[in-house]
């Protein structure tokens, strides 16, 4: 008779990772899923409120459309975000890479070259970075460290602006690393966790397979691109892909900005969240792309 | 001259001299040297011209939070103020409510770390250590809550906890609808224990991956002996986890101390921190009658943003270890 109530330990266990998940599946059905269904019906009415709570009022397409057709700044700023987030999200893995590079070789303060260029994730979160971004006295000082301070040591922006025109280079990539050499400070605060993610990478690759590349003659740039950059790949597809997440959930963000303000400040509570999926949508197929591209080329051990 | 890598360049040369002639040998090892000497003189120059960025604006702050008034159109002042005083720190002091901000945010920050450790250590755990059906479709979609930026729910969670009710049995004890959770920290313990909280995906994942790489003899050797499932996970595997449950705790509550976009979304008369640093120009211009003068303003909300993340840099110059290695030997990433 007990016999047919007795689990097998296997079953036990399976029970007990139900057990140990608990928390997360309940939150996860009332407090993620649940808004999310709730989200997307919402941007397909119009939200009422009332005394009581809130009426919906079905539109179909209706905010859809007005985002895309008729407001005047969504599409603007939602390019231009997808633009920025494309062109900025390969600098940051550069200078990441250059970075954990810089910092992985053995010299004395490397502790402390680690932990600077860690510090970012702390100094520039959240409210910090909106007082940072609104702060008069940090864009005139940015501005003037641009010209002023590097103008004295001749490398401004305009001396390298003329020096890699007259260089023969093609005009956009011209444009790209200017753009770039302007915004290094914006780069190195979104780099912070993927210099750590590509250390642990490069800390994985072992030191023999150097060993017999210097013997057979190898220089060190040669042993970066052949052994470095091939195993550290699939740690690089990890960065971009966090790297993309990571700008498109961030609340400086500027089109999360508009969504924010579109719900709260103009009480367009249905439109903001059409424009919000809208914005998931695009990112979400642009991620896609990048990773169908990147991922045939990353290299992996057999295993 | 410092050879560029000594531990490696000994082994380095002895397998060199064993497969080449000496001339070779030397020019080889003359070079090798040279490259390393300039890559380092590189090296120095791009971390001090990096670290000189990247402190900048903590500099910032610094500077212009001892900085007197008088020292903005003094063309000779640039970091170091002529005229030291405590103005500025006295009127951020007062006009964000400091005292009061700093308990509710210690407050507000400490028990969602909390909650953020604790249930993110138990969820991690049970991903990694059980096999249960729906397992890989459930970590899924804890990738998912991942993507899912927080201002796609934010209307729905807004309105959620605005009109907070469970099954309709709240509205049926009342007769109102629903409990009004807004400005109070409810709506905060009520994600974090249910791993809805701030990146809590990312917690998860971290759990996770560090439990997946303890070795299996440790729970087994314990099973065996007779304990449980929990006596097992929180007897043997907690205290081998103690290195990813820092990492989580530091990055948890970093975050939430500076997070502005919870706070906002949910308090609006309660004081914490980041509003009230936020609020702060609003606030000095309705009580003095007029808006001070940007530069000014600059200068205390400097002065604001410092005392704020002072508790951080704190925080951080005696924890830093634990952030950086945390990460590398997380496996994150593996």
């Amino acid at each position: 008779m007990r016999g047919r109530f007795r689990m097998t330990l296997a079953q036990k266990r399976r029970n007990s990772g139900y057990l140990f998940i608990l928390p997360w599946l309940i939150g996860f059905v009332f407090l993620f899923a649940y808004p999310l269904i709730q989200s997307i019906q919402f941007s397909f009415n119009r939200i009422i409120i009332t005394t009581g709570g809130y009426e919906l009022q079905f539109v179909g397409w209706g905010n859809y459309r007005e985002a895309l057709f008729v407001h005047a700044r969504y599409i603007r700023v939602l390019t231009g975000s997808i633009v920025q987030m494309v062109s900025d999200v390969p600098l940051i893995l550069i200078f990441s890479l250059f970075a954990a590079v810089l910092v992985n070789q053995k010299f004395r303060g490397r502790m402390f070259a680690r932990a600077l260029f860690f510090l970012p994730v702390i100094l520039t979160s959240g409210i910090i970075m909106k007082m940072l971004q609104q702060d008069w006295m940090t864009a005139i000082t940015q501005a003037g460290m641009g010209e002023n301070t590097f103008d004295s040591m001749g490398l401004s922006s305009v001396n390298l602006r003329r020096y890699l025109r007259e260089s023969g280079l093609n005009q956009d990539y011209v444009s790209y690393i200017l753009a770039a050499v302007d915004n290094i400070y914006g780069i190195i605060n979104q780099s912070g966790v993927q210099i750590l993610v590509l250390l642990a990478g490069l800390q994985s690759v072992s030191s023999s397979l150097y060993e017999a590349a210097y013997i057979e003659g190898a220089t060190r740039w040669e042993a970066f691109w052949k052994i470095t950059f091939p195993l550290v790949s699939p740690f690089l597809l990890a960065c971009a892909v966090y790297t993309t997440i990571d700008s498109f959930t961030a609340q400086s963000n500027e089109t999360m900005r508009l969504v924010h303000d579109t719900a709260f400040g103009q009480q367009q509570l249905a439109l903001s969240a059409a424009m919000a999926w809208i914005y998931f949508v695009a990112i979400m197929a642009v991620l896609g792309a990048v990773i169908a591209l990147v991922s045939r080329k990353v290299f992996y051990h057999e295993s | 001259m410092p050879t560029p890598q000594p531990a490696q360049a000994g082994t380095l040369y002895g397998k060199m001299r064993r497969t080449m002639n000496s001339s070779r040998l030397l020019r080889k090892v003359t070079l090798f040297r040279l490259t390393g000497f300039v890559w380092a003189v590189f090296r120095y120059v791009t971390i001090i011209g990096l670290g000189y960025l990247i402190l900048h604006p903590l500099l910032l702050m610094l500077s212009s939070a001892f900085m007197h008034a008088s020292d903005l159109s003094d063309s000779t002042v640039v970091w170091i103020p002529k005229t030291f005083t405590l103005d500025n720190f006295k009127a951020a002091l007062y006009f964000m409510h400091y005292k009061e901000a700093f308990f509710n945010s210690l407050f507000l920050a400490v028990s969602t770390t909390l909650l953020h450790v604790c249930t993110c250590t138990f969820v991690g755990y049970g991903f990694a250590r059980f096999r249960f059906r729906g397992r890989n479709v459930l970590f899924a979609l804890v990738l998912l809550t991942l993507i899912v930026p927080p201002q796609a729910l934010m209307i729905p969670t807004f309105l959620h906890f605005r009109f907070f009710d469970f099954f309709g049995v709240i509205e049926m004890l009342t007769g109102k609808p629903g409990l009004n959770l807004l400005d109070t920290f409810w709506p905060f313990l009520l994600l974090s224990a249910t791993g809805m909280g701030y990146k809590n995906g990312l917690y998860i994942l971290i759990m996770r991956q560090f439990f997946r790489g303890l070795p299996g003899e440790l729970e087994e050797a314990a099973l065996v002996d007779g304990a449980g499932v929990f006596r097992t996970f929180y007897r043997i595997m907690l205290p081998n986890a103690v290195p990813a449950i820092v990492t989580i705790l530091l990055f948890s509550f970093v975050w939430q101390w500076n997070d502005y976009f919870f706070v906002n979304l949910f308090l609006e008369n309660m004081k914490v921190l980041p509003l009230t640093l936020d609020s702060m120009a609003t606030n000095i211009s309705t009580t003095i009658g007029y808006p001070l003068d940007p530069f000014r303003q600059s200068m205390i909300n400097n002065t604001g943003s410092l005392l704020v993340i002072l508790p951080l840099v704190i925080l951080y110059l005696f924890a830093q270890r634990y952030f950086i290695e945390g990460i590398e030997r997380s496996g994150l990433v593996g």
